[in-house]
């Protein structure tokens, strides 16, 4: 992320900006651009100047338990997780939506904590995979499937495998291998544990609905 | 990132009223819907909004997905993967669906809605990195790095020498073919457009993407009834299966009575500047016995004004080729009119 203000005169391109720029990722902005100054109406704060931005008061909903966070605006849901929070459960991996690696429920589904703002997540249900087991420490079938299949080498895609399978079996799309396969191909592991994560979700599929 | 100021909208008027606050620079604002491409972007340096408007909160006035009448209205702030798995959607327009299921991931799919969908960006990589200096869609006049770049990823259809970058969408492409209609909000009141005048060509100002006045929001789409919507499809042709761009796409949609083609429709992505509308090609179709010649016939009329980049000829032909299969499974569907 580049947090400077100052101005940044081109150069020859660095080679992982390159890569993040030319690597794929999903779609979807909802860019307008606004038009000229006219009277304010809103009683909105102060206009914005660069390199002094106030922070905000948000509170989070994470696992159950409310956070209040005084945030810069820019920090986003994924940094505020681990940062602020210390859940680092919930993994950066590419910072830009490709690999998954960030993937939390939010209000019950499936969504990218890199590409969401803290601030825009401030009233809705984030669960990450320290919120999954059970009280007693009984782990989630889904987190209990990927041990059992051994669907995971390094393991630092895992949280966001794991949280990104629970999202495929509650929508529905994890009835066959192939469909496990297609709505889980938004979570890259580097490690190439496909075949293991493919059986473990079919497997804890089956545990959650039995 | 840069620094920027954050409002939440309460609903479309909150929006409007806050948009109206901006500074003098068009740029300076921008609304938040899915975010992703926007905070991708903004993480990117390629924008630098100095306020974002969030209108999440608009999804429950401009969020459901309805028949109304016989025509589908699809709300802009409804989630791809909502309408992609609505059953009247499935039903009534498949090629819609399709286009939205073989897009993004499914975590995307959650996020993003189908109005900021068509309004995302181009996925050129010169483009998507400021570190070059030549990008006349990133900075007017500085030129375009991607010709004579590398340019395999880039438009053989509607491109000039001022940018040939490719339109990313697979959405867009089902919305043109089936005639759909933008119900859109701004300052100076609601309008409705044409999906086709939406977008526009980029030559001489490729940095102005869509037809879009300042303050705009789009909020719905309407998609009229039609037999061939019935029988439609997308077909997407990808580097690999899953969880990747186009680089050429068909969406296409036809009515047939007694074997005799009565309506085609044709749009391809992957392959320009734009969302676009294969016209010629549809006329050859209308009135025909579908064969696979005939297919091939509107192939080659789909890409008869098509220009190579030095790195992107065979998009040519894999798009007349993505245009024939595309047809042949169609013709194939098996369809109840309801």
């Amino acid at each position: 992320m580049n947090d400077g203000t100052g101005s940044r005169e081109p150069t020859s391109p660095g080679r992982r900006r390159f890569l993040i720029s030319t690597a794929l990722s999903g779609a979807a902005p909802m860019m307008g651009r606004i038009g000229p100054a006219e009277a304010a109406e809103t009683g909105a704060p102060p206009a914005v100047t660069p390199g002094a931005m106030p922070t905000m008061a948000i509170s989070l909903t994470v696992n159950g338990r409310t956070h209040r966070l005084d945030l810069d605006p820019r920090k986003t849901l994924l940094d505020g997780l681990r940062e602020e929070i210390g859940l680092t459960g919930v993994k950066k991996g590419c910072d830009h939506g490709q690999c998954g690696a960030c993937t939390v429920l939010i209000d019950g589904r499936r969504e990218l904590s890199c590409l969401t703002l803290a601030a825009a997540a401030e009233g809705r249900e984030v669960v990450t995979v320290e919120g999954l087991a059970a009280a007693d420490g009984t782990l989630h079938p889904m987190q209990q499937a990927f041990i059992d299949h051994d669907a995971l080498q390094c393991g630092y895609c895992t949280p966001g495998q794991i949280l990104s399978a629970i999202g495929c079996v509650q929508e529905g799309h994890a009835e066959t291998a192939d469909d496990i396969r297609e709505y889980m191909s938004g979570n890259i592991c580097r490690c190439a544990a496909y075949p293991n994560i493919v059986a473990a979700v079919a497997d804890a599929r089956a545990r959650m609905e039995g | 990132m840069r620094p920027f100021q954050y409002l939440k909208a309460t609903n479309v008027a909150g929006a409007l009223r806050a948009g109206r606050d901006a500074s003098d620079d068009p740029s300076a604002t921008a609304y938040l819907a899915g975010g992703t491409t926007l905070l991708d972007l903004m993480k990117l340096d390629v924008i630098g909004p100095t306020r974002l408007i969030d209108l999440r909160a608009l999804a429950s006035e401009h969020g459901t997905i309805r028949v109304d009448g016989d025509a589908l209205r699809l709300g802009a702030f409804a989630s791809m993967a909502a309408a992609a798995d609505h059953p009247d959607v499935r039903e009534r327009a498949p090629v819609i669906a399709q286009s939205l299921s073989l897009a993004a991931s499914a975590q995307l799919r959650n996020m993003a809605t189908l109005g900021g969908n068509v309004l995302q960006r181009t996925r050129c990589a010169y483009f998507r990195d400021p570190s070059w200096a030549a990008c006349n869609k990133r900075r007017p006049g500085s030129g375009c790095a991607a010709v004579g770049g590398a340019n395999r990823q880039h438009a053989v259809l509607g491109a000039g020498a001022d940018c040939i970058a490719a339109y990313p969408g697979d959405f867009a492409q089902a919305l043109i073919a089936l005639d759909a209609t933008v119900r859109l909000v701004g300052p100076e009141g609601a309008r409705s457009i044409a999906f086709s005048d939406l977008h526009r060509d980029p030559k001489g100002a490729p940095h102005l993407e869509t037809t879009l006045k300042p303050g705009e929001i789009v909020t719905e789409f309407v998609v009229p009834a039609a037999r061939w919507a019935r029988r439609s499809l997308y077909l997407k042709i990808r580097d690999r299966q899953s969880y990747e761009f186009a680089v050429t796409s068909a969406a296409v949609a036809l009515d047939i009575e007694d074997g005799v083609v009565g309506e085609a429709r044709i749009a391809l992505g992957g392959v320009a500047t734009r969302p676009w509308r294969a016209t010629t090609a549809e006329e050859t179709l209308r009135g025909a016995v579908l064969t696979e010649a005939r297919a091939a016939e509107a192939g080659r009329a789909a890409f008869a004004g098509a220009v190579a980049q030095s790195h992107n000829a065979f998009k040519i032909e894999l798009g007349r080729r993505t245009i024939v299969r595309a047809l042949l499974a169609a013709a194939a569907m098996e369809v109840d009119h309801g």
